[in-house]
């Protein structure tokens, strides 16, 4: 990372606890915000915020790892988070897996090269009647078929 | 397409439903006082609607007469449970219910400060309810000495989850309030003595926050008219799977089964999983049984499965489920679950003996038993039920004919 | 009750809080409870397994240790609550009711059996070829249970790489069973908070920051951890091997040095009661073993008093007359290398404060490839130096770059407590069965004063001992030498000695009260560390500073498994040695005098001392890359 991209971090990690609070009950607020603009939590971000919170690096990073909107590896512009529980599976999340993996070209698991989408599972979305269902970024989709998922993944940015 | 969200409340019914004005509730509240307002949701005989059934009132009393300088309300909207999308239903469409329900348990137990604790997947939710709040702020149903009732202050904050099953389990969302891991605390201390930063904290269901203004302001003999003996009120049912017309439905407490699949218009029903992932998978011959605390008991997911489903292929999506929602820290739910899993491998397979499946059945037991949480208390339900009441399919057909759960 | 919100909470969830009632004398302070039909009387509060082990019933555990705060999470000590649906871990329920109580019905029985079982299915590899072989806890369940098969299978292949990054510290997550002591004795204990579980589910697994080598992250090398740890999931990097091969090696030349810790607790690794040294027979054994001289490493703790004490009188000289403001005091003790590591990483802008002289061990590496060399004529490239310490740091220290003024690495090996009785049991000798001797010359046997750097608080009453008497020309004013300030495990004790009538070299300190800070652990070197940036250790002049709980005794090396009560017994078992030794001041052992009157002529502190005994610190922070 460049030293001017670090300053940047830091200076919003600054200005994030100031906001916050350095309290412990703050952390996760935080960490969703800094996930929320730069798509991960950089080992060095999660040293800042342990500096700034006088906690250890390393409970920075077991929190981030406890929770699957959190991550530690940079990703895509946009987060695709597939339902995969059992009432979205009943109603046909297989074919729309297929059809999304295959028009993207890339797993579960994995970002497009261009950084433009980033694909994962989920676990139950609350959209059981409604399934399958998707979550892209913090947006829901629903009643999907293999058409309309792609349909809307190619017109994402 | 990007949902509406506005589409699944299916019926209206008795309580729950049923007119209400925003801000009659606390202005009742504030009418009754604290130790009426106690009585009357004794009366009403509410139980926690989240599934564990604990009563409302037990709680709320026991941290009204905690004495600290700070005291909570935490509205549990980390709703994970599969199969279940009733809270968000009521977030969206009666919001009022729900907030007018927190500073209604506020004035109750003396708390200053609500939380919502909303699960990172409903986030969209975020700005609507938000707007709402400031909303209620403007009107003086939120903030300092709120409708001029002198030292009457209370506050609701959103705090958004991010994607942990187990933190719907009230010392785990506890703990990811105060920044840690999602993982439950040992008990007792119970949250209503030691909750939130170490403060008194109740700890309610979306649910059955909303219950609370109904109650109050029309009284827990008008809440209790509905429902049975033991399960007072009217219940939402997330119904979702096989049937013509999944959404969320409010029926009364009691409603048979079998009722409610007419109801839901599922044809060729197998089994029904009352409960969701945690819950117990049922099969025909107990359709005759009553959804309530004291028989079918439920949080309100059920999931219809029609003939073509596979159970062991539905089991075999519950266990991956508890596999990686378990926060695993304690041993039976960490290893147990994967065990589990292992043994629902194996039996597709066909690589199994039927005392080898005993133990796994036995494990479930002590799984059951000997959990920190509710998650592994009952995370070996579905696996126990379904390999009970499917027997016959699982272990003894040639399972030709039955389709994929994933076709 | 609440949590403050200045205090940091640790990170293992609030330990037990029990709401007690208004009025506790109106329940008579205690509560009659019925544990398997036997009706007890027990304090108000007391969880169900003291409860039972004060009532003669052993309920078996695994994440709970005396040590550390209640986890509840291997919920291997369920018992039945009547009244409850569920079985409740005793280790963590509080009885504050007239609760009734089975220990042992099926329920309980079958439900740890399937415990062990479980962890069992996940614990790679067998016992006959495990180091903790018959010295672990988990294996003791399963034969306590009757466990005699893998009910639900046994992993065939490990899920993790063992991590062998460290100089100290091994980790093999294959046979962790997740009790998370080590992380509850990493951050909650000592404070150093490089352990933590990482991820969720069946994916969950103690590790460090971003899952990274132990050798790159902020570890101090203590080896708590290890002591604590149930399993083989931590251990010490062991060079008994190479030892073994130094041995067999006709041309080499492999002296022993022993440090004060291990033989007051090496018979416990052998089937002794803790509290009983084995000094002599030690020496004994390590003869038989193969080693050639047998030294004392309390020779260089009295050197060690030497520098340092000199360092600190020059210190107080340049503080009180020359008013010199760029003297930093008080000054902190060098001997600990995990105190070493943790002030390098968490206040590397202090590091000027601790003294210079090099720890004991190291001391001696130098002096025996140097001094010991010239006096017994033997090339130090043929010199291999091995060290027996109650430590892990120890073996990071050696290998520490700047350890080699000898022009040789000067200490080849740090070998722990428990290396050393494996080496002994593998030479086919039991060490309590074994005759007396002594330490060999020409260093001998040392004083009583190097042998109590064992115990906290050792290194300050030693270096008070001949400070005192060297400024003031008497004996420290405290009965037959035990000062008692300095004895004793509170976590930071705080005293101070009055300096009067000195003598005429030394009259610039006449009427100064030298204070003296001691404190163990590095949670409490935390603490004091917080009161010097504070500014409130002004008026303190010497801090004595063990990164271990209890001091070295407690240290990372020593045999497992470890408790206050354990490290107490040790500690009486190094002061009542040292009551019976002839010489108990540094500065009466003769071997020292001799040293500075024919090899490091210039004295304490002298161009040679510094050369040899006298080191550099790194700042290392705690940033990691």
């Amino acid at each position: 990372m460049l030293v001017v991209e670090k300053n940047n971090l830091s200076y919003e990690i600054e200005r994030m606890v100031k906001e916050y609070g350095s309290d412990r009950q703050s952390l996760l607020q935080i960490l969703q915000a800094i996930q929320k603009k730069y798509k991960h939590i950089s080992d060095f971000a999660q040293q800042e915020i342990a500096r700034l919170m006088n906690i250890h690096p390393v409970e920075v990073y077991s929190v981030i790892s406890f929770y699957s909107f959190l991550s530690t590896e940079p990703k895509g512009r946009n987060i695709v988070r597939l339902c995969k529980t059992i009432a979205c599976d009943m109603a046909g999340k297989d074919a729309v897996e297929t059809a999304v993996k295959r028009e993207l070209g890339i797993s579960f698991g994995e970002t497009t090269n261009d950084q433009r989408i980033s694909l994962e599972y989920t676990n139950c979305l609350g959209m059981c009647d409604e399934g399958p269902a998707m979550l892209i970024n913090e947006k829901v989709y629903t009643h999907l078929d293999p058409e309309m998922a792609v349909n809307i993944l190619n017109e994402i940015k | 397409m990007e949902t509406t969200l506005k589409t699944s409340k299916k019926r209206t019914g008795p309580v729950l439903f049923s007119n209400y004005q925003q801000a009659d509730g606390i202005k009742k509240a504030i009418e009754l006082g604290r130790e009426n307002i106690l009585l009357e949701l004794k009366n009403s005989g509410l139980k926690g609607r989240g599934g564990a059934g604990f009563s409302t009132a037990t709680k709320w009393m026991l941290s009204a007469a905690a004495n600290a300088e700070k005291k909570f309300i935490v509205c549990n909207a980390d709703e994970g449970e599969p199969g279940t999308f009733k809270d968000r239903v009521l977030l969206l469409e009666y919001p009022e219910l729900v907030f007018d329900g927190m500073v209604i348990a506020g004035f109750t137990i003396g708390a200053k400060k609500g939380i919502v604790y909303l699960r990172g997947e409903y986030e969209y939710m975020l700005p609507s309810l938000e707007g709402f709040l400031n909303k209620m702020k403007e009107e003086n149903l939120l903030g300092k000495n709120i409708l001029e009732k002198e030292g009457f202050d209370f506050d609701i904050n959103i705090r958004l989850g991010s994607g942990a099953y187990v933190c719907g389990e009230e010392t785990a969302l506890i703990e990811s309030l105060e920044g840690y891991r999602g993982e439950p605390r040992n008990r007792p201390p119970f949250p209503v003595n030691t909750g939130y930063l170490g403060y008194p904290t109740v700890v309610n269901n979306v649910e059955t926050l909303a219950s609370i203004p109904h109650i109050i302001y029309k009284g827990g003999e008008w809440f209790k008219k509905n429902g049975t003996d033991k399960s007072k009120g009217s219940k939402l049912f997330s119904v979702s799977g096989d049937c013509g017309k999944p959404g969320v439905y409010e029926l009364q407490w009691g409603t048979k089964i079998s009722e409610l699949l007419e109801i839901v218009e599922a044809k060729n029903c197998k089994a029904v999983q009352v409960g969701g992932a945690s819950g117990v998978c049922l099969p025909k011959s107990q359709f005759n049984r009553s959804l309530a605390y004291e028989d079918a008991a439920t949080g309100g997911s059920i999931i219809i499965f029609d003939e073509s489903r596979n159970m062991l292929k539905i089991l075999k999506n519950f266990m991956e489920f508890f596999v990686e929602e378990s926060c695993g820290q304690c041993t039976p739910c960490r290893v147990g679950n994967t065990k589990l899993l292992e043994g629902v491998d194996n039996i597709g397979k066909g690589e199994y003996t039927f005392s080898y499946i005993n133990n796994l059945k036995e494990l479930g037991k002590t799984m059951q038993a000997a959990s920190k949480c509710g998650l592994g208390q009952s995370s070996p339900n579905s696996f126990i039920s379904i390999l009970d009441n499917f027997k016959e399919e699982i272990f003894y057909s040639n399972r030709k004919g039955i389709k994929n759960v994933k076709e | 009750m609440s949590k403050s919100e200045n205090i940091r909470i640790p990170v293992s969830q609030q330990a037990l809080i029990v709401e007690k009632p208004i009025d506790i004398t109106a329940i008579g302070g205690t509560v009659t409870i019925q544990i398997n039909e036997k009706k007890v009387s027990v304090p108000f509060g007391t969880t169900i397994l003291d409860a039972c082990k004060e009532n003669q019933i052993h309920i078996p555990t695994l994440c709970h240790h005396p040590d550390l705060c209640i986890a509840g999470v291997c919920r291997i000590c369920v018992v039945e609550v009547e009244g409850l649906r569920t079985l409740q871990t005793s280790c963590s329920f509080p009885v504050t009711s007239p609760i009734k109580i089975h220990t042992s019905t099926e329920k309980v029985r079958k439900a740890r059996r399937h415990i062990i079982d479980l962890l069992l299915s996940e614990h790679y590899g067998e016992c006959y070829s495990c180091f903790r072989n018959e010295n672990c806890e988990l294996q003791s369940l399963a034969k306590e249970y009757g466990v005699d098969g893998y009910s639900f299978g046994h992993i065939l292949e490990p899920k993790y790489k063992v991590d062998k990054s460290s100089a100290a510290v091994i980790r093999d997550m294959n046979k962790c069973i997740l009790c998370k002591r080590c992380v509850r004795t990493c951050i909650d204990l000592q404070e150093v908070g490089v352990l933590e579980a990482i991820k969720r589910g069946h994916d969950t697994h103690v590790g460090t920051f971003l899952d990274k080598p132990l050798a790159d992250v902020i570890c101090i090398n203590c080896g708590q951890c290890i002591n604590r740890c149930p399993t083989a999931a931590l251990r010490a990097n062991d060079p008994s091997d190479e030892i073994w091969n130094a041995i067999d090696d006709p041309k080499k030349h492999v002296v022993i040095q022993t440090a004060p810790s291990p033989r007051a607790a090496i018979g416990e690794e052998f089937g002794i009661e803790p509290g009983h040294s084995f000094t002599g027979e030690l020496n004994t054994a390590l003869r038989r073993i193969g080693f050639d001289k047998v030294f004392d490493t309390n020779f260089t703790a009295d050197l060690t008093i030497m520098e340092e004490g000199t360092e600190l009188i020059r210190r107080l000289k340049k503080v009180v007359v020359e008013k010199d403001s760029s003297v930093k005091l008080p000054q902190f003790t060098s001997c600990s290398p995990g105190w070493i590591k943790f002030i390098e990483h968490f206040y590397p802008e202090y590091l000027d404060y601790l003294s210079s002289a090099k720890s004991p061990q190291q001391m001696f590496g130098a002096v025996i490839k140097t001094f010991y060399a010239k006096e017994s004529k033997i090339d130090p490239a043929d010199i291999i130096t091995v060290a027996l310490m109650p430590c892990a740091a120890k073996k990071f220290e050696c290998n520490r770059p700047e350890m080699n003024a000898s022009g040789f690495k000067d200490v080849d090996y740090g070998l722990t407590t428990r290396e050393m009785a494996k080496m002994i049991r593998e030479a086919g000798i039991h060490l309590p069965e074994m005759p007396k001797s002594n330490f060999d010359e020409p260093f001998g046997n040392a004083s009583g004063a190097g042998l109590i750097f064992g115990a906290t608080g050792g290194v300050m009453e030693a270096a008070l001992r001949t400070v005192y008497e060297l400024v003031t020309g008497r004996e420290v004013p405290f009965e037959n030498l035990r000062i008692e300030p300095c004895r004793g495990f509170e976590g930071i004790k705080q005293a101070y000695i009055k300096l009067d009538n000195c003598v005429e070299s030394y009259n610039f300190l006449e009427g100064v009260e030298l204070k003296f800070i001691v404190a163990h652990g590095t949670a409490n070197a935390k603490k004091v560390m917080e009161m010097l940036q504070r500014g409130e250790l002004r008026d303190v002049h010497f801090v004595e500073i063990m990164a271990c709980p209890g001091g070295c005794l407690g240290g990372g090396g020593q045999p497992i498994p470890t408790s206050e009560e354990i490290r107490r017994k040790r500690a009486q078992a190094i002061y009542e040695e040292e009551e019976g030794l002839p010489v108990r001041k540094s500065h009466e052992n003769v071997h020292i005098k001799y040293i500075y009157e024919n090899f490091l002529t210039d004295g304490p502190c002298g161009e040679l001392s510094h050369k040899l005994l006298h080191t550099h610190y790194t700042k290392r922070g705690k940033y990691i890359s």
